[in-house]
């Protein structure tokens, strides 16, 4: 990897700009300048450098040419001069070439499931298919505006029919709203659809929602947002929820409980069906975060285990990029009791990320009925591969089978060496680090999650490298204390990061 | 092993309380400032605040996590030391010396519930 920490703003020389066109062209089009050429430049400094002839700056004077606030001296400006912008933007002037070598060599800083292994626990980092992108790229589909007549979009409003009863077949849930744009948007839907459910019936008070100690961080943050109480059920010496620690907590002012499934320790709560019969009993609601869906595809539908409202992170479970790739999804699915309550319409213009949505469906038509099934029996076969060929030279705090992810408590002999420092080693190796510190059930967790899509090949490497780190931090440990010592970037003071934050070029 | 100021008494929740005639001076152990790590913010009640035991008053900030300071009496704040928000590792340098706030208390018997230095070191043991 090339290092490279420029900022674009670095690059910038006075007047410089992407392309020029001759002269006849820019008269020809009076209407429209090419953006990126023909414009006057604010300099820096606060000049103006107008590139070409007094001519075309006459054509191109921005007052005649944008209709936004950035020109105070326009006749008939949109907007209230009082939010005239008193300063030229301070934007960089760059050419093409040095626009595209700057992009090209950030990227080439970067870390994605495109360039290798990336066990991030909780997040399914699974392989984006290309095939995806070609069905999203379809001009029919890239080319769509919120604004197209209806009759237009068919085609669109189809695909959301079929990922409905898609959803609804792999989920048991009855109908699903796509509006939400991310995980945490969706819980926070899905609250609200709790409490619409409760005000409805005149159960007003219900205003507390139960989670586990081992739960998202996503789940009471969603809870607070939604104006919801939360009140904290403990796991047992097994990891799952204590049923008899959950008894006493459940009565009339219950709204529902939260719960992922597996858990984040990546543990099958086995006792569902008593805690949805408990909740239910009370009067509550069972709220599924989808977040750990992916070990149960074609196994076990949450709608089969007495859920009422649930989200879907299709970045995750179905193969859609995030973590900096691109937006997320995260539909809300419903039981029959609470469907009255979903939004209408469910599918409007400018909601939810069609372009996501669509992807995910093209992965769930491309696996089919069949091949679905096995994605989440793959997953839990490497979590549990990774685990067994782990578990001499990593603490393994609950040594059970585990679904598509699991939990060491750092190293078995550690010798001062951290989880962090581990974590920080296998960037070295060329692995995306798994996720650290969480659940906080243990001081040092260490959270693996594979995804069916690597090859024996890929796991059999990183349990190799696994193995090699613990064997380092044996014999020196100060090698793993200042770890990464091969990337661009080595260990980063977060300390100071987080201290002293620097949030804005000057 | 962490250090534990013999002078003081401490909750369970890992805060100290120094007893000054009717006023609480309150900040957290050294074993919670090394569980915490490198804290980077100190979230405090406002003067005149009233606090009450067993409740949270603000919250500690680390580069590893977060984790809310619980109220060990109950009381008005009276004083906070307004040093941490700028310099919020002094709490990590020395945590008996990097008081947070102080509390009026309500009810001196309260302090019947904290414990002191060795049963404090049994819980930390």
């Amino acid at each position: 990897m090339k290092y490279y920490d420029k900022l674009i703003f670095e690059l910038s020389k006075p007047g410089r700009i992407g392309f020029s066109l001759p002269d006849s062209i820019c008269r020809a089009s009076e209407a429209v300048a090419p953006a990126g050429a023909c414009r006057p430049r604010q300099g820096r400094g606060g000049t103006t450098s107008v590139v070409g002839s007094e001519e075309i700056g006459e054509f191109c004077d921005p007052a005649k040419l944008t209709d936004s606030c950035d020109s105070p001296r326009g006749e008939q400006p949109r907007c209230k001069a009082v939010i005239w912008r008193e300063a030229p933007l301070d934007l960089p002037e760059v050419s093409e070439v040095d626009v595209v070598r700057h992009y090209t060599n950030l990227s080439q800083m970067n870390f994605g499931v495109d360039t290798g292994f990336y066990p991030l626990g909780s997040c399914t980092m699974k392989y984006n298919p290309k095939i995806n992108e070609e069905i999203a790229n379809l001009p029919g589909f890239a080319g769509l505006h919120p604004l197209q007549p209806e009759s237009t979009t068919k085609g669109a409003l189809e695909v959301y029919v079929g990922m409905d009863k898609a959803l609804a077949a792999i989920t048991g849930m009855k109908h699903f709203t796509f509006l939400p744009c991310a995980g945490a948007h969706g819980e926070l839907t899905g609250l609200m659809l709790m409490r619409e459910y409760h005000m409805s019936r005149g159960d007003l008070a219900r205003t507390k929602v139960i989670v586990p100690d081992s739960a998202h961080g996503t789940n009471p943050a969603s809870a607070a947002v939604c104006g919801l109480d939360i009140v904290v059920v403990k796991s047992g010496e097994n990891g799952l929820v204590d049923v008899e620690a959950l008894k006493p907590l459940l009565g009339p002012d219950i709204a529902g409980i939260m719960l992922t499934n597996p858990n984040t320790l990546g543990l099958f709560e086995r006792d569902i069906k008593q805690i949805a019969e408990l909740v239910h009993a009370c009067g509550g609601l069972l709220y599924y975060d989808g977040a750990n869906m992916n070990p149960l595809l074609g196994v076990v539908r949450p709608g089969d285990m007495g859920f009422d409202i649930m989200h879907l992170n299709l970045h995750k479970t179905f193969s859609t990029p995030h973590g900096g790739g691109g937006p997320g999804a995260g539909p809300v699915g419903v039981s029959d009791k609470v469907l009255p309550f979903l939004h209408i319409p469910r599918v409007s213009g400018f909601h939810g990320n069609f372009g996501v949505i669509l992807r995910a469906y093209a992965y769930i038509l491309m696996l089919g009925r069949e091949h679905i099934k096995l994605a989440g029996k793959l997953a839990t076969l490497g979590a549990n591969y990774i685990k067994e060929s782990l578990k001499d030279c990593y603490k393994l705090p609950i040594p059970t089978v585990c679904k598509h992810e699991f939990v060491f408590d750092g190293l078995l002999d550690d010798n001062g060496v951290s989880t962090l420092d581990v974590a920080k080693r296998l960037l070295d190796y060329g692995f995306h680090a798994p996720t650290i510190y969480f659940p906080l059930l243990f001081h040092q967790a260490i959270m693996i999650e594979p995804t069916e899509t690597e090859s024996l090949e890929t796991l059999d490497a990183f349990i190799a490298v696994m193995r090699k780190i613990a064997e380092e931090a044996k014999a020196d440990p100060e090698l793993l204390h200042g770890a990464p010592h091969n990337t661009p970037i080595g260990r980063p003071d977060e300390t100071t990061a987080a201290r002293q934050p620097v949030l804005k070029y000057e | 092993m962490s250090k534990i100021a013999e002078d003081l008494l401490y909750s369970e929740s890992h805060e100290w309380v120094k007893v000054d005639g009717n006023v609480a001076i309150i900040g957290v152990s050294d074993f919670a400032q090394g569980e915490m790590g490198d804290i980077t913010y100190v979230e405090m009640p406002d003067l005149d605040d009233e606090i009450s035991a067993g409740d949270d008053f603000g919250a500690l900030e680390s580069v590893k996590t977060s984790s809310e300071l619980v109220a060990p009496v109950s009381g008005k704040v009276i004083a906070r030391n307004d040093v941490l928000e700028d310099e919020p590792e002094r709490i990590n340098e020395d945590p008996y010396g990097a008081w947070i706030i102080k509390v009026e208390m309500a009810d001196k018997s309260e302090l019947d519930a904290l414990l002191n230095a060795s049963a404090y070191a049994e819980l930390v043991k």
